[in-house]
């Protein structure tokens, strides 16, 4: 295999740069995919059935606070990876840390979420607002919850064998796919929670 | 006993209980024999883990062949029920499983894998490459594909097949009105080999961008090449919308949520409308790669380069682009106003114009060539009349108000299988046998070849020309019979016989590669064809990494150049060759995927949570497998060399 030294060590080798440009074009199918939800949510938004509407069962609490975990996090995933590039390990593995244990703080808010909306009447089931609502955000939720332990998986594998061009490759791209969470989340955001509370 | 219930068929009938029986036996033939000929290694090293891009898709192939002939018995049965009116061959509930699987079977798994295995096999040797860019993701993409297809296959024998249609428009689809799991098997089957087909479009995107031979750039790739890119970019965009509809399906279906229900604020339009945001791009996947290969098959057998290179490119990208802008005509007279209709009237029409382009592109390649008649040649000849017929009356269906008369009427069903089978079915044959000395080093029969693409015109003709007439009259699709009084007898009479011929030649595209097999020399060149592409500057068979030396390419028809022009293609001394190690996880993954797959048809969720850790166990394997892949040495390079030059 050959290493090229004038780029980063996540770009180094060929089988590297394929890997991200392939992770580039797999991001944009994930977009298709958050648009198609967002596109369902937004038709049903109004069709709340006998069940509640968004307006009635949103709480700004919980929202802002997973808001600002989930982009926290994404800023610590980028100091992850400005540590990798820099060459410093042990910096790198906390910040990694630190963005999966914000990831943890979110999926936990998001269930005390999803509780309280059960609680409330506003399970899955109860309309097709109530559907489209939680199979976005469940969707969102599940991407987390993979990304935890991919993440998870990745800084064990970097304890083991270094800042080599293969871990490095494989942190790269996972900060791509955080980066990602966190801009779907700020569509969540803006277009259900806000647009729904207003 | 209860538990064992849900698996019986609904509705059994005596071809139900001939089909489980024929397929016990065939498992048990296919185990026994593999057992007797100590063939359980060879297939496991050689097929089951391979990460080959060439073997891979000659496994397409086969699962393409395979699905052709299921596909092709639930026609002829739909067939034979129609030929006489007030028949009985079938009953109601039988003919609407047949019309569903028909569809789902012919588009996903038969032309989808068609268009994999001459993206597989054909695009790496063809831009110079010695394997895709995610060999290992390439296989999971096959195995992926394969279990779906098998899962979807079993419906018709373990639980009951899906009678909504291949479109499954809600709420028909919906539990209310189809109680029995085939519809579970429609979401989950289709999903499965859905994530497969997303993979292989990232995979070849990636491939087609970065792994060129030195000096190919994108303009000088030859057509196939492009048009398997764009195809994969819808594949990309529009693939993730149909895993969203159908996992909204799946939790409508079996997690009572009200995406397309009836009350509770359910739109039923939402299904449609999403279907068919997925459903018409993929229309253009499947018929894209289909100009593909007619572009290389004509260009080669005129003895010319391809006419309008450039307008061949733009036309397919306007093509990919337009794909998703017109859904809304599979459902004019549903409802959404004189307006929005006209809108997509237009755009509907306005996909003609580059289709056109296309289309007088290849007569003015044809124009001063010296053209050979081949059995590809005649494919491609017999397609261009054919398939202009099918695209007038889709521009007579792109009209909303004209359509009130069609809409849902035979007329329909002749107008797409109109440009389904000239246009996707002829290209796939006119590629299996262009390409099949490349595969297995002898040419199929050329008169026999001939015969069948006669009779599969004549036969084509016959069974879907009547159609156009008996829709026009009136006779709706998807009925199981009608009247003696309605006046269709004639006409499906004539259909039906049709049927039984295009069936002939099915049969004998069969007979035609045993008896290849059989007789034909062995003795041919690395390019029979006396083709124009690098392709076949290769050797017969492929090598395992496909060029000893990458090729140096100065133009679209780097082969021609070489041929005509004096250019070298193969500059340079051997290197050793870096190659991806085969692994068995792909297609243990697609098992576990398969059990995964049939346990959530049928609710049973104890194993799907098993097999759900399964699979992210399987990925948490890979993650933290180190795989660097082996090389092959100059020396090996030599060897193998020599022994096909001598050959």
């Amino acid at each position: 295999m050959k290493i090229d030294n004038s780029l980063p060590l996540e770009y180094s080798t060929e089988e590297n740069s394929l890997k991200i440009l392939g992770f580039w074009i797999f991001l944009g199918a994930e977009i298709m995919l958050f648009a198609t939800l967002f596109a369902t949510y937004f038709t049903l938004e109004n069709r709340t059935g006998s069940g509640p509407t968004g307006a009635e069962i949103f709480q700004i609490t919980p929202v802002l606070f997973e808001t600002i975990i989930l982009l926290t996090s994404s800023f610590t995933v980028g100091l992850g990876i400005h540590a990798m590039r820099i060459g410093k390990q042990k910096a790198m593995v906390t910040f990694f840390s630190i963005t999966l244990l914000l990831g943890l703080a979110f999926l936990g808010v998001e269930i005390f979420e999803f509780v309280t909306y059960v609680h409330e009447g506003a399970g899955i089931q109860t309309s097709a607002f109530t559907s489209a609502l939680l199979t976005t955000l469940g969707t969102h939720g599940a991407h987390v919850t993979l990304g935890f332990f991919w993440g998870l998986f990745i800084i064990l594998q970097i304890k083991k064998r270094g800042l080599t061009p293969q871990t490095t490759n494989k942190a790269f791209i996972f900060s791509l796919y955080w980066h990602f969470l966190d801009v779907v989340w700020i569509f969540i955001f803006s277009f259900i929670y806000l647009k729904g509370m207003m | 006993m209860d538990f064992f219930d849900r698996f019986a068929v609904p509705h059994p009938s005596l071809a139900i209980y001939a089909s489980m029986a024929a397929i016990g036996l065939t498992i048990i033939a296919v185990i026994a024999g593999l057992t007797y000929f100590k063939k359980w290694g060879y297939l496991w090293r050689e097929w089951l883990t391979t990460v080959d891009h060439k073997r891979i898709g000659i496994m397409y192939l086969l699962s393409a062949l395979l699905m052709l002939f299921r596909g092709g018995v639930d026609a002829i049965m739909m067939r034979a029920q129609l030929a006489v009116p007030e028949n009985t061959l079938l009953d109601a509930q039988h003919y609407n499983e047949i019309f569903t699987t028909h569809g789902i079977v012919m588009i996903l798994f038969m032309a989808m894998p068609f268009i994999m295995f001459f993206m597989n096999f054909v695009v790496p040797l063809q831009i110079g490459a010695r394997d895709v860019a995610f060999p290992r993701l390439n296989a999971l993409s096959f195995w992926l594909f394969f279990m779906g297809a098998m899962l979807f296959n079993i419906s018709f024998v373990v639980g009951g097949s899906p009678d909504a249609g291949w479109t499954s428009y809600f709420p028909l689809a919906g539990t209310e009105f189809s109680e029995s799991v085939g519809n579970n098997y429609y979401m989950i089957a289709i999903q499965i080999a859905g994530i497969g087909t997303l993979m292989t479009g990232i995979n070849f995107i990636t491939t087609i961008l970065k792994m060129r031979a030195p000096g190919m750039t994108l303009m000088k790739m030859p057509m196939f090449t492009w048009s398997a890119l764009i195809a994969n970019v819808i594949i990309v965009f529009a693939f993730p919308v149909l895993a969203v509809l159908l996992a909204m399906g799946t939790l409508d279906r079996q997690f009572g949520t009200n995406f397309f229900t009836m009350d509770n604020g359910g739109m039923d339009m939402l299904w449609a409308n999403i279907f068919w945001v997925w459903g018409h791009p993929e229309v253009y996947i499947l018929i894209l790669p289909a100009f593909g290969i007619y572009s290389e098959v004509i260009s080669t057998f005129a003895r010319r380069n391809l006419y309008g290179y450039k307008s061949m490119v733009g036309s397919m990208v306007i093509i990919s682009l337009l794909s998703f802008l017109v859904w809304a005509h599979h459902f004019f007279t549903m409802g959404q106003g004189a307006f929005t209709n006209s809108i997509f009237s237009i755009t509907t029409m306005a996909i003609a114009v580059p289709t056109g382009v296309k289309i007088f592109n290849w007569l003015l390649t044809l124009r001063k060539g010296k053209i050979v008649f081949t059995t590809p040649m005649l494919y491609s000849m017999l397609f261009i009349p054919l398939f202009t017929l099918g695209g007038v009356t889709g521009v007579m269906l792109a009209m909303s108000a004209a359509d009130y008369q069609y809409h849902n009427t035979m007329f329909l069903v002749a107008h797409f299988h109109n440009v389904i089978i000239p246009g996707v079915v002829y290209a796939m044959l006119a590629g299996l046998h262009y390409y099949w000395p490349k595969m297995f080093g002898f040419m199929l029969n050329e008169k026999i070849g001939k015969w069948t693409a006669w009779l599969l015109s004549i036969g084509f003709i016959l069974a879907f020309m009547p159609m156009y007439v008996s829709g026009l009259d009136g006779q709706a699709r998807r009925m199981y019979t009608y009247s003696e009084a309605a006046g269709f007898g004639l006409m499906n009479m004539i259909s039906f016989v049709g049927a039984a011929i295009m069936a002939i030649g099915f049969v004998l595209i069969v007979y035609n590669i045993y008896y290849s097999t059989r007789y034909e020399s062995r003795d041919i060149s690395n390019d029979p064809w006396d083709a124009r592409t690098l392709e076949w500057s290769t050797h017969t068979p492929v090598p395992e990494y496909n060029f000893a030396i990458l090729p140096d390419v100065r133009s679209n028809e780097a082969l021609w150049d070489a041929k005509k022009n004096g250019h070298v293609l193969f500059k340079g001394e051997y290197q050793k060759i870096h190659m991806p190690n085969n692994s068995g996880i792909p297609f243990i993954m697609s098992c576990i995927f398969f059990v995964w797959g049939f346990s959530f048809v049928f609710s049973l969720w104890i194993p799907v949570i098993l097999t759900t850790i399964g699979i992210f166990v399987c990925m948490a394997l890979r993650s933290f497998e180190q795989d660097h892949g082996r090389y092959i040495s100059v020396k090996e390079i030599e060897e193998t060399e020599t022994n096909l030059r001598g050959a």
